[in-house]
């Protein structure tokens, strides 16, 4: 079945400016498919610079690829027709990072919510569209006497973000593109908004992008991950087993990072090294091997191919150089397979344990 | 045991609006030892930043510091004139204030910048003394030289983070208050940033306070932790002793919420939502939302007290 | 109610907007309420004995025309505001729109109008107005008045509100306007025009003092409508007929005095919207 969304070899360059002589690659020859037969989340990690909002932005059709496809149901996205479009923007919708900066200061929070009611045709009259709304806002746990005829300045962070996910509820899409929905809630209000957005897949059955830097977030509630380095897949497979047992050198880095609230489990002792501690160093190789501590001769000769370490992984190090080689396009070989649909033991029998990462999955 | 490098007594702070008094911090105390990493930790809106004003008196009105003390090495600070505090302020006490890094001269080169605040607080240097202590605080930070002849905008972010503890440390404070210094930042940012402030408060001996919401980042940064909810100090114990046992039932609830590797998948929130500072409620604060209330929290405001040597809690359960 | 409440508090606390809106109020009744017990026909000439120092039946005077000069204060505030008031709308109302489709469209659109904006904008106004009126040569009236004095204010609206546009063009609530289907137009009326309107009454105050400050210019220049007795040709015929000289105090302090208290009430207003908009202006609790 054709995915919903999908990105064949997109690359997003931005030239620069009259002073700036580099042009910086947001992203580089990116395949990557959301909204397949089984509802999938899949994150979409990396730290600034790395490509992930790019992807987000594309794949809302909000800026232009400078090469490769954007499709949309396997049409290119930039060629489509009028009521086509209409018909993407309804199907894809997004959850952005700043739960204020969404709302328009002038009307009240309901304001978000008639707009595309009235805009997408979605009730006749005016109880449907209350009974729309309330539903929505009760299914991702808010009392609409609380909620509705207020600014959005009189509630929480979190309120308001589980207002934009019954938003996107509302409209019944088949994807949606969450940038960083909790990265600017307070840790203890995330729980709610996150299990929100699972119910989004288990109920409703759609499909969900999740762009972060933050993984402890990404591994509850993903299902696969694919890990960006300044526009280039580091490594992507089963969001479990890359997060328990990171192969590339840069998603260590990033797991190493997280901070796990435990005291007793502390950050590592080795020296960090940031992007901007290696300045603009031109690598012919490897993007990340100025930073990299296991760093080889030939990571800075050649940029490293996409190694098939297990059937859910692919990692792009040569540590893994005896794997075979994928394709860049062939990236649907770990990501997608691993969709887990609302019943998660009805696929092959496995019902995987929590924390337990799974090798060998079924292909 | 010696005497508390900072000393809050008390402490409350109000901003009088046209609809009431709201009650920012009501009634706070704590001491902050030498060389201690302190944390507040509490949700948005819980009064944490208002109180980090309050020790750098930069209240400005509406809001104003009602009543109580804050003794920084023997000096309260509340009493003291402006010109007395200018001297206090980066000299003894200094504040990476929230988003500090957006708050950079966007056209003053990094050096400026220092040395402007250098001047600002203590202007008794001379122009090759203020250079020196320049390439000082950015060594310290583990910044190259050539960045404080840079502008913000030619930075990324932890690096203009990093420049603004470099500012808080110039004039070797006794105390510094780093307000959610790493909100904004990617994780591998934030750690590398933490980690630099980690160590200079420790080679230079400074007292930490610092505030967030994120217990994570508290539970890798600091030693004691102060649990902050609606203007009033909720707990206080060392932070192995809160993670192992923590006692107040907005503490638990706190770290119930908490992900944890190994149990994918469970959410737990706390219910209801945080009382509002114009009217809140008797009694105890928290007891609308807390599972173990009793008849008492809904009258009677629990008392800060030390029920076990380390370890303050105002909640009626424990009171002795 | 509730609301009409809370205004008189906060106008209790922001002096500046209570003093100058009470300024201006009582100009406002000055000119309206007085058109009521004033005959307008006493501002022309010939319709009082000349020169006469004030007296009980001429309070403010004659001057040397003949005009009664209560009648003519009265007449001279009413019409000089309307100028001001409606050229200000006028170029505040299309360098709106213009600075709107601009920003939002942005392309060629974009790129034409902000280099003819910035070029006029160098163009010394007052130079132009002067070109302009004087091709009239005096055979203006007051609403003609008012089209000249707005051709050239409406460039700094258009300028000050496209970067308004433009920053706002980026705000996450754009973007969801967009994927909730809204058309371009729509976002601009519906999503951006409201969250301008403190800014445009801001700038409204400002475009009519310009305005009213530019016809008084070419007025006292005498490039306005001779006949009529604005506040600014009245200044013209002050130093016309020498009235300095003359010692003729009731003449000249007539429309000076009217002069100072809008400006200041106006100024006054201005301040006090700016305090309102940014409330860390605010100095007392």
């Amino acid at each position: 079945m054709t995915p919903t969304l999908e990105l064949r070899d997109v690359t997003k360059v931005y030239s620069g400016g009259l002073f700036k002589r580099r042009s910086t690659v947001a992203l580089e020859k990116n395949y990557i498919s959301v909204g397949g037969e089984h509802p999938t989340i899949v994150a979409i990690a990396g730290e600034s610079g790395s490509g992930k909002t790019t992807m987000g932005m594309l794949m809302l059709g909000f800026i232009e690829p400078t090469s490769g496809q954007v499709l949309y149901k396997g049409q290119d996205l930039w060629a489509l027709p009028k009521p086509a479009w209409t018909e993407f923007r309804r199907e894809v919708q997004a959850i952005f990072q700043d739960p204020f900066e969404v709302y328009n200061p002038f009307y009240k929070v309901d304001h978000v919510l008639m707009v595309p009611i009235r805009k997408f045709g979605l009730a006749h009259t005016r109880a449907q569209e209350h009974d729309l709304i309330e539903r929505a806002l009760t299914s991702v746990g808010l009392r609409p006497d609380e909620t509705l005829g207020r600014y959005p300045h009189q509630l929480s962070g979190g309120q308001r973000q589980r207002i934009t996910v019954a938003r996107a509820l509302l409209l019944d899409p088949k994807v949606i593109i969450a940038d960083e929905p909790v990265s600017m809630i307070d840790a203890s209000l995330r729980a709610t908004v996150l299990k929100s957005l699972r119910l989004l897949r288990d109920e409703a059955g759609i499909s969900i992008l999740y762009i972060t830097h933050d993984l402890a977030t990404a591994y509850h509630i993903c299902d696969e991950i694919m890990v960006l380095y300044q526009g280039t897949v580091a490594e992507a497979g089963d969001v479990d087993s890359v997060i328990q047992a990171p192969k590339h050198p840069y998603t260590q880095l990033l797991v190493g990072s997280i901070p796990w609230p435990d005291p007793k489990r502390k950050w590592g002792q080795d020296a960090v090294l940031t992007q901007a501690d290696v300045f603009h160093v031109e690598t012919k190789g490897c993007k990340f091997a100025p930073r990299c501590a296991r760093a080889m001769d030939i990571c800075r000769e050649s940029p490293p191919p996409l190694f098939q370490t297990e059937a859910g992984r692919a990692v792009t190090c040569y540590l893994y150089k005896d794997a075979p080689v994928l394709d860049g396009s062939e990236i649907g070989k770990v990501l997608g397979q691993n969709g887990r649909g609302a019943d998660e033991a009805t696929r092959d029998g496995v019902v995987p344990k929590p924390g337990v990462p799974q090798v060998g999955l079924p292909g | 045991m010696s005497a508390p490098i900072l000393s809050v007594q008390d402490l409350r702070v109000y901003y009088y609006t046209e609809a009431g008094a709201v009650k920012a911090v009501d009634g706070v105390t704590l001491d902050v030892a030498r060389g201690m990493k302190m944390g507040l930790v509490g949700e948005s809106g819980c009064g944490k930043s208002t109180m980090a004003m309050a020790f750098m008196r930069l209240i400005k009105p509406p809001g104003r510091i009602e009543s109580g003390q804050v003794v920084l090495d023997g000096t309260d600070l509340v009493p003291l004139s402006e010109d007395r505090m200018r001297r206090v302020r980066l000299n003894e006490i200094s504040l990476i204030p929230q988003g500090a890094m957006n708050s950079l001269n966007p056209v003053a080169r990094v050096r400026k910048q220092i040395i402007d605040g250098i001047q600002d607080h203590n202007g008794r240097f001379s122009r090759a003394e203020l250079n020196d202590r320049v390439e000082e605080v950015l060594e310290a930070v583990d910044l190259r030289p050539e960045v404080a002849d840079m502008f913000p905008h030619e930075l990324s972010g932890g690096m203009k983070q990093r420049v603004c503890v470099a500012i808080a440390i110039s004039m070797r404070p006794k105390v510094i208050i780093a307000d959610e210094p790493t909100s904004a930042l990617d994780v591998v940012v934030q750690r590398q940033v933490m980690e630099t402030i980690q160590r200079l408060q420790q080679e230079l001996g400074i007292s930490m306070i610092l505030i967030g919401h994120d217990m994570g980042l508290m539970a890798q940064s600091i030693e004691h932790l102060a649990v902050m909810y609606s203007g009033r100090l909720a707990e206080l114990a060392e932070v192995n002793a809160i993670f192992e046992e923590p006692l107040h039932p907005y503490t638990q609830l706190l770290i119930s919420t908490l992900p944890v590797l190994g149990a994918k998948g469970v959410f737990r929130g706390i219910p209801g939502i945080t009382p509002s500072l114009l009217s809140p409620p008797p009694g105890c604060l928290f007891h609308p939302r807390c599972p173990q209330a009793q008849e008492i929290c809904q009258h009677k405001v629990p008392t800060w007290q030390e029920i076990r040597p380390g370890r303050w809690v105002a909640c009626h359960k424990y009171e002795v | 109610m509730a609301q009409a409440a809370s205004a008189i508090r906060y106008l209790r606390r922001n002096g500046r907007l209570l003093v100058g809106i009470i300024l201006l109020l009582i100009l406002f009744l000055f000119a309206f309420v007085g058109r009521l017990f004033v005959d307008g026909n006493d501002a022309y000439p010939l319709s009082a004995p000349a020169n006469l120092a004030p007296t009980l039946e001429y309070p403010f005077g004659t001057d040397s025309q003949g005009r009664d000069l209560l009648a003519v204060g009265v007449m001279g505030t009413y019409l000089t505001t309307k100028i001001g008031v409606v050229a200000g709308s006028l170029g505040l109302g299309f360098g709106t729109i213009l600075g709107f489709l601009a920003a939002y469209y942005g392309g060629v659109l974009d790129t034409v109008v902000r280099w003819v904006v910035d070029v006029l904008l160098t163009i010394p106004s007052l130079l132009v107005l002067v070109v302009i009126a004087s091709t009239f040569q005096g055979g203006i009236d007051v609403n003609g008045m008012a089209l000249v004095v707005a051709l050239l204010a409406w460039m700094w609206p258009a300028r000050v509100i496209r970067s308004q546009v433009l920053t706002m063009k980026q705000r996450a609530f754009v973007r969801v306007a967009q994927l909730s289907g809204s058309s371009n137009l729509e976002i601009i009326f519906k999503e951006l025009m409201p969250n301008l309107l403190p800014f445009l009454g801001a700038s409204l105050v400002g475009s009519v003092t310009g305005a009213i400050f530019a016809s008084l210019g070419l007025e006292a220049l005498g490039l306005g409508p001779m006949r009529e007795p604005t506040l600014g040709m009245t200044i013209y015929w002050v130093m016309y007929y020498g009235a300095f000289v003359r010692g003729m105090w009731w003449w000249i302090m007539n429309p000076i005095v009217i002069i100072v208290i809008l400006f200041v009430g106006l100024f006054l207003v201005s301040a006090g919207l700016d305090e309102l908009a940014n409330p860390r202006l605010r100095r007392r609790v």
